[in-house]
């Protein structure tokens, strides 16, 4: 299905703390917006592939964050969860505009469509 | 066109099998396992280290859902198969599904034997088989005190032990004069009773079970002597049964276990057979290796792969009771032609004898001492000579001459040599994962093969074989263990370093000492955190984003991400006013649940993160301060009344724990922190499970230290008795700065004071005065800055966006 990207702000990127992450509900789904330490930014479906868990209360380092609450690593560039566990979680596109944090809201239509 | 493999038994046996078939041939099968139990495959040797707390279920998961569902393998688990039709090719289970098969294996195990004797039916006698006998164990150690185990081999002693560490009073019966006789010799049996007797279980050998009594529950067990034994649970471990039932049902060939050929086959060429329910040559097996091998013969065969079948094993064995080092291996029954050599360090506890038939070893005992283990097994299962080492080789692998490089032994090893005979792992697949997965590390190859993720006695073996496939490029993990996987140092090195370095923010210390990782895990993150602000009170800056979500959101975060409020209460005391404030936030808030702690705390749970902030306010207003019950920091000071009502009460205990818990409230620790106070030595505020606790006596105060009442209960060590009660807070203070100051992060007191030992404590708490009153006094600085009440400076507003989400969009 082809659709148009919709890039809208989320938030400036001082709104999010470095190696921290926000939560954010797009059309009734919860997602986590990561800041890593080098001020990249990634957005991933909320729930840990394992039991659930808010990825967005864990700890970020390097370019992944430990769920809060079994300790599974999760890779926010691949979306998947690091060995030996294995699961993936979905990711949703980000990107910086200057100093803010901007989502394309049609990625996620489409996926919460399918 | 597939065919179709139908597997009955869901265990180890069934499990591996259909593992080494898929290894050989992935898509030639569908398969169906039916299983007995209702849930998925797992390591059945591993229960005694669950039955004693040292492990959960889920460690000891093998296959979870998730493997049945990526190799479309359909599991009915809970719906035993019992009958099989072998002209129509189908198997009907006792829900009444009927399946039809091309191959069918029979992997259906052991049944415990009962002995037959009265009242054998009643409740509470229970085997050790699978985790429903767990839990029924665990169900009587919180109900009852008294257990009898009968059977005093392996499998016996195991339950003994998880018994007696679950705190129930155990008497072992065994029939037998010595312990796990087949296995061991009088003297090794009689090392191992006496330190099962040293950790309070009873052992009562030659003793003939005659009657189990009770009406409808077993309450004791009668002796042929006529003694009897109170029993709130009687577990009978008295050997194993092959379970034949259905296969004798279908008319296949059975002596003692179900006949099989080398290619596991029984006497219908389309059924296989492996595992404990089996007889081959005559053998029948109750161990573990063993399986895995008729396992790698049964996928050879029906994968049609070239092989020699199964041969037949040689055994060994190994007790799983943390602490008890004891191995056997092979045939020590005496004979002219037979000859023994003897090592024996009564100081160490040590006895090792080997049994030596011409040029080769035959058999091997170990007790205090295991660590050679493997090295006689292969040395016994390959029937080498032994000639030129036999002078040194009781002294073990490193010491004896020739054979002395043990990276070369293990070069020598076949590819099938097993390492892991917990998980049964050989050398191939270790070496195979290493070079397809490119793994470096020991926690690599524990989390891709499982080997050495059990018991860990292969661990030496593995890193070999990382040495011997990485050459130059592995680094073996000598002495202590460093913090985690973004550094070599240790906990040790780091909180040294950070201070000889004068280092004081954590980019610094991964900077010095050189972290290999940008900004470290959320392992070393945290802990990294605690060293820094225990090293420079008042200095350094917290770094909350290197906080667990608990320490950051200051509350516990449950399974469903809402998180708990604990108000402190000061020593347990509360009053109409808290109360009512409680009650009031928990009705404006809809918090669901509201529940008392094992610390005298009240716990509402079920807090949504946002609401956390108003929920702070409200309590704040009432008087309440944060509990800390989501830190690694001083929980909870329990107490009885004491004095002032208690009619034994001999000081005022409820006013020394509030006191204390004024004292030490807010500070950060390693781990966390509990206390109590008992006004007297009938200790009903349990001091002599905490990690200081304090038993009033007439005359003053004794001090207990470095007890634990979780997983692993650990009774307290007596520290000091002291006259007053500034003596109490003065030696409190102390020790816990000792603590804040030497211990690793997430070690609490109790592992803490082994690794270290008491006397290091009381060298510097109770003998050495000056030393004390340093300790007091940092502890007393570092406390200016920790006694603000974190949940009034969040219910003001600091990092409110902790709190909120971004605006919906």
């Amino acid at each position: 299905m082809m659709t148009m990207e919709n890039w809208i702000d989320l938030c400036g990127l001082d709104d999010i703390p470095r190696l921290g992450a926000r939560q954010v509900m797009i059309s009734g789904i919860p997602v986590a917006v990561f800041r890593t330490s080098a001020d990249r930014v990634f957005a991933v479906e909320d729930r840990c592939p394992h039991k659930g868990g808010p990825l967005s209360q864990g700890i970020v380092h390097g370019n992944a964050v430990a769920c809060p609450l079994h300790n599974w690593v999760i890779d926010l560039e691949l979306g998947e969860a690091r060995a030996p566990d294995v699961g993936c979680v979905r990711r949703f596109p980000v990107r910086l505009a200057g100093e803010t944090v901007q989502l394309d809201a049609g990625a996620i239509v489409v996926q919460a469509a399918e | 066109m597939r065919s179709k493999l139908v597997v009955v038994g869901n265990g180890m046996a069934g499990c591996r099998a259909v593992e080494e078939l898929l290894a050989r041939a992935p898509d030639r099968f569908d398969i169906t396992i039916f299983g007995a139990e209702p849930r998925v495959n797992y390591n059945r040797i591993m229960l005694s280290p669950v039955l004693a707390g040292e492990k959960s279920f889920e460690d000891i998961i093998i296959n979870g859902q998730g493997w049945y569902e990526e190799n479309k393998i359909t599991l009915h688990a809970g719906d035993p198969v019992t009958a099989i039709d072998r002209e129509a090719k189908t198997v009907t289970t006792a829900a009444g599904h009927v399946e039809t098969y091309d191959f069918l294996l029979l992997a259906t195990g052991s049944n415990p034997f009962m002995i037959p004797v009265p009242g054998k039916d009643l409740e509470g006698v229970v085997t050790f088989r699978d985790l429903d006998d767990v839990e029924k164990m665990l169900q009587a150690a919180r109900t009852g005190r008294h257990a009898v185990v009968i059977g005093g081999g392996l499998l016996g002693l195991e339950a003994a032990n998880g018994l007696n560490l679950n705190g129930m009073e155990v008497t072992v019966i065994h029939l037998a004069s010595t312990l796990m006789e087949r296995q061991l010799d009088e003297a090794a049996g009689f090392l191992l009773q006496k330190e099962l007797e040293s950790r309070g279980v009873r052992i009562l050998t030659g003793a003939v079970t005659e009657a189990y009594l009770g009406d409808t529950g077993v309450r004791a067990v009668r002796l042929k002597d006529g003694t009897e034994i109170p029993a709130d649970i009687v577990v009978v471990a008295a050997g194993i049964r092959p379970n034949v039932a259905l296969a004798q049902g279908a008319g296949l060939a059975v002596n003692r276990g179900i006949l099989v050929d080398d290619l596991m086959h029984t006497s219908d060429p389309d059924i296989f057979a492996v595992g404990e329910c089996v007889e081959h040559r005559g053998m029948v097996y109750g161990l573990v290796a063993p399986l895995w091998e008729m396992c790698r013969a049964f996928g050879d065969c029906l994968a049609a792969i070239e092989t020699q079948g199964y041969q037949g094993s040689v055994l060994s064995t190994k007790l799983k009771v943390t602490g008890v080092d004891v191995f056997s291996a092979g045939d020590f029954s005496p004979g002219d032609d037979k000859e023994d050599i003897v090592f024996r360090d009564a100081r160490r506890g040590v006895y090792k004898r080997l049994i030596v038939c011409g040029d080769r070893l035959v058999g091997a005992i170990l007790y205090g001492d295991a660590r050679d283990g493997s090295w006689y097994f292969q040395l016994l299962k390959e029937g080498a000579s032994i000639a030129d080492i036999r002078d040194t080789m009781i002294f073990g692998q490193s010491l004896a001459g020739a054979a002395a490089n043990p990276t070369d032994a293990v070069a020598a090893l076949s590819d099938s040599a097993e390492i892991c005979g917990c998980n049964g792992v050989c050398k191939g697949t270790i070496t195979a994962a290493i070079a397809e997965k490119g793994l470096t590390t020991l926690d690599d190859v524990k989390s891709h093969t499982k080997a050495s993720s059990s018991c860990g006695s292969c661990t030496g073996l593995v890193e070999q074989l990382l040495a011997l496939s990485l050459g130059d490029d592995f680094q073996a993990q000598t002495g202590p263990k460093p913090m985690c996987k973004c550094t070599d140092k240790t906990h040790d090195d780091v909180r040294r370093l950070i201070i000889a370095q004068e280092l004081k923010a954590i980019p610094e210390v991964m900077q010095h000492l050189g972290w290999t990782t940008p900004d470290g895990c959320s392992s070393c993150r945290p802990a990294l955190n605690y060293y820094l602000l225990c090293a420079w009170p008042g200095e350094y800056v917290d770094d909350k984003q290197s906080r667990f979500i608990n320490e950051r959101a200051h509350g516990n975060i449950q399974k469903d991400g809402t998180f708990s409020v604990v108000p402190r209460m000061w020593g347990g005391v509360t009053n109409p006013r808290e109360l009512r404030a409680i009650a009031d936030v928990a009705e404006e808030f809809n918090i669901p649940t509201v529940k008392v702690t094992g610390g005298q705390r009240i716990d509402l749970l079920g807090v949504k993160k946002q609401d956390l902030p108003a929920v702070w306010a409200r309590l704040n207003a009432a008087g309440m301060v944060s509990g800390h019950a989501y830190g690694k920091a001083l929980r909870t000071v329990k107490t009885c009344v004491g004095s002032e009502w208690c009619r034994f009460g001999t000081q005022d205990s409820t006013k020394m724990g509030i006191d204390l818990e004024r004292m030490s409230w807010g500070s950060w620790m390693p781990h966390k922190f509990k206390m109590a106070v008992s006004g007297c030595p009938r200790n009903c505020a349990e001091a002599t499970i905490k990690d200081f606790g304090v038993v009033c006596v007439d005359s003053g105060y004794e001090l207990h230290v470095g007890g634990n009442g979780g997983m692993k209960v650990r009774a307290t060590d007596f520290l000091a008795k002291v006259a007053t009660e500034d003596e109490v807070l003065e030696y409190c203070g102390a020790f816990i700065q000792l603590y804040r100051e030497t211990a690793h992060y997430l070690e609490r007191t109790a592992p803490w004071v082994e690794r270290l030992g008491l006397d290091f404590v009381k060298a510097r708490i109770v003998e050495d005065e000056t030393a004390r009153k340093a300790y007091y006094e940092r502890f007393l600085y570092s406390q200016k800055f920790m006694q603000d009440d974190p949940w009034e400076q969040h219910a003001r507003g600091r990092d409110i966006a902790e709190f909120k989400q971004l605006e919906t969009v």
